[in-house]
């Protein structure tokens, strides 16, 4: 019983969706749509509808990269809002090795234009690690202006020199088509980088489980002190930790240039570093759930499309109902397991059940 | 008839299947010193939690005053007139005296008189001889000083019950006397002080009454006068625990393992804290390290362990100068183990379970883990074996270390820090708040290892604790080593002296 209770507590990010998803339906009944239409338009868009799969699929891709990008870090006690920013330079990086470096085969370019886009993220999530293990710099603030510079060197790069000769918007040339990733459901843009992702998480979970590498980025974000009492070298990992967050990051940006975009847009994300905190958090940390979380939320957003489509409801109501999301997974995480009060109420219960039996018998 | 300031009728609490307090009778005379004497985990601060209201019994009575009472929160045993003095205190350290006692004072409106209340603060603790400026900021003070703040706040709230948790643990040995002094004068004014210890000298010194208790439950409860500390001891551990020293195997010292030359260091606020330190250590011999807490003694079993740099001054293990080892590398090339002070912000992670904090050391070498992936059925072998070993009372190797008591916590870092078979160890205050039986336990251990041949430097502001253990006593003043002397030379007034800063020249 305190097993069952113990799990129901574990999924309380499920939970708090459902509820957020119930106090959103009354948003909808508000805006005089049925919301049982609504959601099983959004469901059924998101999930069930072939091309709404797919839609999903592509927006699964950055949004899982940019959890474990947040997740990595956030187990040594280093909050990363720059996932946005290291998405940006990934995708930039890997924008010049495919525009810039001499003809080679795809077999070898494609390979380093990834490699270039994690070196790029990398490189940017190394500048707050550096920071914060030498100077002691909060790496929230510098993360989040890092993001702005970021964005910002996209925007040039791609108005100025890179910009594609007569366009009308901000872009660079297309990447050459042996350049763009597989794609895994045919006619559509679902691409092999949520594949990619699925691989990191696991890959990730047993990293963090089973290596010593994990046991010292836990001890550092339990108790650094702790950490440098026994050895760690805490400056290192926290280096380390961000670079490997940015790397992933990057790698978020340079699939979708390489996957979907193929050529690189100024604001080409539309803040999917930032979705990657929801999922870091409604994942609890672990990667192994950052999958699932990624999914249902690119769901949400991608189904949100259909939803506003099919029944004609404003796109504020929707973005009203993400946000309640948010807040609620959120929420969630305050309620935590107390073995003792449970066990103390189950007894009582059946103290109750057994006094009140044997009062029964007694009739 | 005496009047009962507070009554406990077999009141009990349970904490899942561990009953921490077991039909507890107390009865405090009003206006006496009532001392609570218990080992850790007999439920001594269980108990004063129920009477702040922080946990509710699960049975019993309180009678308050002759009244029955139920005390729901910490306001409300603050309205009755009960105040609360934690082991750790609940002070803002860049607040002033005044500003931290008027904090959260209820019935202040929208203005407050600073002044007025600094007035009336600087009276109080004048009437109780506590000699304290209302406009000194809390980090300026020294520990005792702090702690007459906190007593002062809850005067200063009209409490008529004080109670103290463990308040001379974190005191120097000559912060305690003047504190004693002071805890006399509050009963001489008429106030109710219930104060709970372990420490046997503390209780027949200045309590009227004590309260004894073991595993959950009251074993004595009786006149002070009436009772020796030879059996206030036997009562809190349930059989005769030896007092006097341990009997020292007389092995020989081996070769010189440590050798420190003219360390210096600066600490945390840029201040040079150890000057021109040197001494040596022989394998096989435990050098002691006494002096008021405060002295360098922190920074010198940092610098010793690596996790603080010299700043100038060098340091060699068996020949090898290890000055700018990291702490990996003294850990595991050189041997050195290291049980820090602060158990719970450095030796331990508190939210790790059992199993992962005795890994802690030795997480990254075999038989913990190997080639970078751990093993963690080896470790739940080893850390089973090392619990048994070192009799760590606890429910699972799962469960967090936060809710082990502190004697097992530090019984769990001891198995950790000898079993790796060190060269040399570093333990600092090992026995700060631990009960006699653990100390017990752990004086064997570091005794055990000087037979191995281990190199050990044991500071301790306990000079009775070093005295039992130590091959050689070294006293710390101010940064530097005023003198090093053998046990049976280290007499009260010649360690006093040094701990003052009077050198004199080396005596052994």
């Amino acid at each position: 019983m305190l097993d069952i209770i113990r799990y129901v507590y574990m999924l309380r990010p499920v939970w708090a969706v459902l509820a957020a998803l119930f106090v959103g339906a009354g948003l909808i009944a508000v805006s005089g749509v049925n919301p049982l239409t609504a959601y099983s338009e959004l469901f059924s868009g998101a999930f069930l509808d072939y091309y709404g799969l797919a839609g999903t699929l592509v927006k699964t891709s950055p949004i899982l990269l940019a959890g474990l990008a947040v997740i990595l870090p956030l187990r040594a006690g280093l909050l990363n809002i720059g996932v946005e920013g290291q998405i940006y330079m990934g995708g930039l990086f890997s924008t010049f090795a495919a525009l810039l470096l001499p003809p080679m085969p795809a077999m070898i370019h494609l390979p380093i234009c990834i490699l270039f886009g994690a070196l790029g993220g990398g490189l940017w999530g190394l500048i707050p690690g550096y920071l914060k293990a030498l100077h002691g710099l909060n790496e929230v603030i510098v993360t989040i202006l890092l993001n702005f510079i970021a964005i910002n060197i996209v925007s040039f790069v791609v108005g100025g020199p890179m910009m594609q000769e007569g366009a009308p918007y901000p872009y660079s040339d297309e990447i050459g088509e042996q350049l763009f990733l597989p794609i895994v459901l045919p006619g559509t843009d679902a691409h092999i980088g949520f594949l990619v992702g699925l691989v990191l998480a696991v890959a990730m979970y047993f990293l963090l489980r089973f290596t010593t590498t994990g046991f010292a980025l836990d001890t550092i974000g339990s108790n650094p002190q702790a950490a440098r009492y026994a050895g760690i070298p805490v400056r290192r990992y926290v280096m380390l930790s961000m670079f490997a967050a940015g790397a992933i990051g990057g790698l978020a940006g340079a699939l979708e240039i390489l996957g979907l975009k193929h050529r690189l847009y100024h604001l080409f994300s539309p803040g999917y570093g930032f979705d990657g905190i929801v999922v870091a958090f409604m994942a609890q940390l672990n990667p192994l759930f950052a999958p699932v979380a990624a999914f249902f939320l690119s769901g949400l957003k991608a189904g949100a499309l259909v939803m506003q489509r099919a029944v004609g409801l404003e796109s504020t109501v929707i973005e009203a109902i993400l946000g309640l999301v948010i807040i609620f997974v959120a929420a969630s995480l305050a309620f935590t397991y107390n073995r003792t009060f449970w066990k103390l109420l189950l007894e009582r219960r059946r103290q109750v059940e057994a006094d009140l039996g044997a009062s029964m018998g007694e009739k | 008839m005496k009047t009962f300031a507070l009554q406990l009728d077999r009141v009990s609490k349970v904490f899942g299947d561990f009953r921490a307090l077991n039909n507890i009778d107390l009865r405090v005379v009003a206006g006496s010193i009532h001392a609570i004497l218990g080992e850790n985990g007999a439920g001594k601060t269980t108990l004063m939690n129920i009477l702040y209201g922080l946990y509710q019994p699960d049975g019993g009575s309180i009678t308050l005053n002759g009244q029955p009472a139920v005390i729901p929160s910490p306001s409300a045993a603050m309205e009755m007139g009960i105040g609360m003095i934690h082991q750790h205190f609940m002070l803002v350290d860049t607040l002033t005296v005044v500003e931290n006692v008027v904090l959260g004072l209820p019935g202040q409106g929208l203005q407050l008189s600073l002044a007025e209340h600094a007035a009336r603060l600087t009276e109080l603790s004048q009437t109780y001889g506590f000699d304290i400026d209302p406009h000194v900021e809390i980090w300026k003070l020294p520990i005792g000083m702090r702690q007459r703040v906190e007593i002062l706040k809850v005067l200063y709230r009209q409490a008529n019950i004080i109670i103290l948790d463990e308040p001379t643990s974190v005191l120097a040995p000559n912060e305690v006397a003047s504190f004693l002094e002071g805890l006399k004068r509050l009963r001489d004014a008429g106030k109710t002080v219930i104060f709970i210890t372990h420490k046997l000298d503390e209780v027949a010194e200045v309590a009227d009454r004590i309260t004894v208790m073991r595993l959950g439950q009251v074993t004595a409860e009786t006149e002070v006068a009436s009772i020796t500390t030879r059996d206030m001891a036997r009562m809190m551990v349930g059989r005769d625990v030896v007092l006097t020293a341990f009997e020292k195997p007389d092995t020989p010292p081996g070769p010189l393992r440590v050798v420190a030359r003219n360390l210096s260091a600066i600490d945390n606020r840029g201040i040079q804290a150890l000057k021109d330190v040197s001494f040596e250590i022989r394998s096989g011999e435990i050098l002691g390290v006494a002096g008021v807490d405060g002295n360098g003694q922190a920074e010198l079993a940092e610098v010793l362990t690596g996790m603080r740099a010299p700043s100038a001054g060098s340091l060699a293990v068996d020949g090898e100068d290890i000055t700018a080892l990291s702490v990996y590398d003294r850990r595991h090339r050189i041997g050195l183990s290291y049980v820090p002070e602060d158990r719970h912000h450095t030796g331990l992670v508190l939210d790790f379970s059992v199993m992962k904090n005795a890994m802690l050391r030795d997480f990254r070498v075999a038989p913990f883990s190997k080639n970078g992936v751990l093993d963690m059925r080896r470790a739940r072998e080893v850390t089973d074996a090392w619990v048994k070993q070192f009799d760590v009372r606890l429910r699972s190797v799962d469960q967090a270390v936060r809710f082990l008591s502190g004697g097992n916590q530090q019984k769990l870092i001891f198995a950790r820090e000898v079993e790796c078979r060190p060269r040399v160890m570093v333990v600092m205050q090992p026995c700060k708040g631990l009960d006699v039986g653990a100390i017990e336990v752990l004086q064997r251990a570091i005794l055990s290892e000087r037979q191995r041949g281990t190199a050990i430097l044991y500071i301790s502001t306990e000079l009775e604790h070093i005295l039992n253990v130590c091959d050689r006593v070294a006293v710390m003043c101010a940064g530097r080593i005023t003198g090093i002397l053998r046990p049976q030379d280290a007499t009260d007034a010649r360690v006093g002296a040094l701990m003052g800063g009077i050198s004199e020249a080396e005596s052994a």
